[in-house]
């Protein structure tokens, strides 16, 4: 205690009495953040790839499945996510046992985001070029290998791309999860800095999520500029 | 070979029938190269999707060999297709992949799993179409040529009995084309492989193909030997494509020659009697007068030809078209 009394952090920031419980704040964001986006990514790919298939169209269009399933994502897209978390805690009890921590956040955000990430990446599908998907069909290609070996690998860049935004926006999401028990820096923001006047977490909270969406932005960019072959 | 029986097409859009291709039977012999040639719209490359049922027929059976292609479906449909390979305008390779990569695709497609096989014979095909030094770059690394190399070798990877061009040519520049359309004709003669192509021009049929098919608006209005149909044009739309083919002098037709004395005909050379001096002889035997008007000497594929536009005149004139006949010279009187 005393070390971080003298520390320039505490000088910095005189209100933060305990760094150590900020310290658990970020890991408990960034596994939530991990969780989340993993998930997100094993239901929305598949889903997206679905809705692109299904599409007007595409090799397997079916307007009423495509109609339905695009109804769900839009339902979905379109309740705020603190609504959506609310809403969704009976379920998440059923789930995952609890309504609050990490576990207790893990499935609202997922099926907050796997909707919004199956968009862009039945977005990043229909940028693959038709002639393509046309060249393999006539190579003699099932639609499965078409799925695994052209369209994924040929959206490579775009669908990277996609999981950058997403995992930007459940940045965000964690963050006003905080508000309902989820924990994290976004718990930490309201606590201490709204509901306690102590204006220090909040700076330094939000300099936190500054910091993490950057790195994330940074590295997305980088995935994304290794796939592009164009 | 490939036999189109009574085959018709047409789109559905917005609750009516749209004709793409009026019915029509055709047969496209084992080991030619069969051109189709029409303008944008024409049903081309509706017609030339027929044959892999990538364009299912609305009416109508569609052969290859004694394979009904029109009865397959699904898996047997797949494995039919492996046995055709296909070729596009804008190439469409897989751009995450290297050259080796996409041309061992069509034979992982196929099941075969034995990597050191495909390599060696990725490694054959890169030789054939001259790219061994490019293995391991990026379609975005190639030229529009060898983009489209990479596109035959690919087609060839499962030795498949057919070869469909879809404007393979279309987007390459005379030179580039010029080396493409080599390429095929030595595909063509050394594998024995049949080529469907489809373009927009003729100088690709003259070049490589033996016959050719002329559509028009959905229908076939003419087909032939590439030398009878590119010689002797009958539809509008054929000679609309021979004639962009060559100089509009060369082909002599629109000129005005009201005030050219003497009788205007077209003598057609093929083969032998290209490079024999017939009309030196014959005009000297009958001692009539030409004046040549419009001329042009060329190949349609390995055939020979020269079609020239003349004057004639003279007491013999008769006698002099008998006797060039009679040496195998095609002679047209043309109108004024």
């Amino acid at each position: 205690m005393i070390a971080a009394h003298l520390s320039p952090l505490h000088t910095l920031f005189p209100n933060i009495d305990d760094w150590g419980e900020m310290g658990q704040a970020c890991i408990d964001t960034l596994l939530m953040l991990g969780g989340s986006l993993l998930l997100t990514v094993v239901i929305g790919l598949p889903l997206g790839v679905l809705l692109f298939l299904t599409g007007k169209g595409q090799l397997h269009a079916m307007p009423k499945l495509y109609g339905a399933l695009s109804l769900v994502v839009n339902v979905l897209r379109s309740i705020p996510f603190i609504i959506l978390m609310i809403v969704l805690m009976p379920i998440t009890y059923i789930l995952v046992g609890t309504k609050l921590g990490i576990r207790g956040a893990i499935p609202p955000l997922v099926i907050g985001a796997a909707p919004f990430f199956a968009r862009l990446v039945e977005t990043s599908l229909r940028e693959v070029e038709r002639g393509v998907i046309e060249a393999s069909q006539a190579m003699g290609a099932t639609t499965w290998q078409i799925v695994r070996h052209v369209l994924l690998p040929e959206a490579r860049a775009g669908l990277w791309a996609g999981v950058t935004v997403t995992a930007i926006a459940l940045v965000g999401y964690t963050a006003m999860g905080g508000a309902i028990g989820a924990g994290g820096l976004g718990d930490l923001a309201y606590r201490y800095g709204y509901l306690s006047y102590k204006s220090d977490y909040m700076v330094v909270t939000v300099l936190l999520l500054i910091v993490l969406v950057q790195l994330l932005q940074m590295l997305g960019d980088r995935i994304v500029a290794h796939y592009s072959r164009r | 070979m490939i036999r189109f029986i009574d085959v018709h097409k047409s789109y559905r859009v917005e609750g009516k029938d749209i004709p793409a291709l009026e019915p029509f039977s055709l047969e496209i012999a084992d080991g030619e190269v069969f051109g189709i040639i029409g303008h944008s719209g024409a049903g081309k490359s509706t017609l030339i999707r027929l044959i892999n049922l990538l364009e299912r027929p609305s009416g109508g059976r569609i052969l290859i060999g004694n394979t009904e292609m029109t009865a397959l479906h699904d898996d047997a449909l797949r494995e039919a297709r492996q046995g055709i390979g296909m070729i596009f305008q804008h190439f469409n390779l897989l751009s995450s992949q290297t050259v080796v990569e996409n041309i061992a695709f069509p034979m992982r497609l196929a099941g075969n799993k034995d990597a050191k096989a495909i390599r060696a014979r990725v490694d054959e095909l890169l030789q054939r179409v001259g790219l061994t030094a490019h293995a391991n770059k990026y379609p975005s690394q190639l030229s529009g040529g060898q983009k489209q190399r990479v596109g035959i070798a690919r087609a060839l990877a499962n030795r498949p009995s057919i070869l469909l061009c879809d404007e393979a040519t279309s987007a390459l520049d005379p030179q580039t084309t010029a080396s493409v359309l080599e390429l095929l004709a030595e595909i063509n003669r050394e594998l024995k492989l049949t080529i469907v192509l489809i373009t927009h021009e003729m100088d690709v049929v003259r070049r490589v193909c033996d016959r050719v098919a002329v559509l028009d608006a959905g229908r076939i209005v003419e087909h032939g030997t590439v030398a009878d149909v590119f010689l002797h044009p009958q539809h509008a739309t054929t000679r609309r494509f021979v004639n962009e083919a060559l100089p509009e002098e060369a082909a002599g037709e629109h000129l005005p020659y009201e005030n050219v004395p003497g009788r205007i005909l077209r003598l057609s050379f093929r083969g032998e009697a290209t490079w024999s001096p017939t009309l030196g002889r014959v005009t000297r035997e009958t001692g009539v007068d030409f004046n040549i008007l419009a001329g042009r000497i060329d190949r349609i594929k390995d055939l020979p030809y020269g079609q020239l536009t003349l004057a004639m005149q003279g007491d013999n004139v008769d006698t002099a078209l008998r006797s060039l006949r009679e040496a195998g010279i095609e002679v047209e009187e043309l109108a004024r």
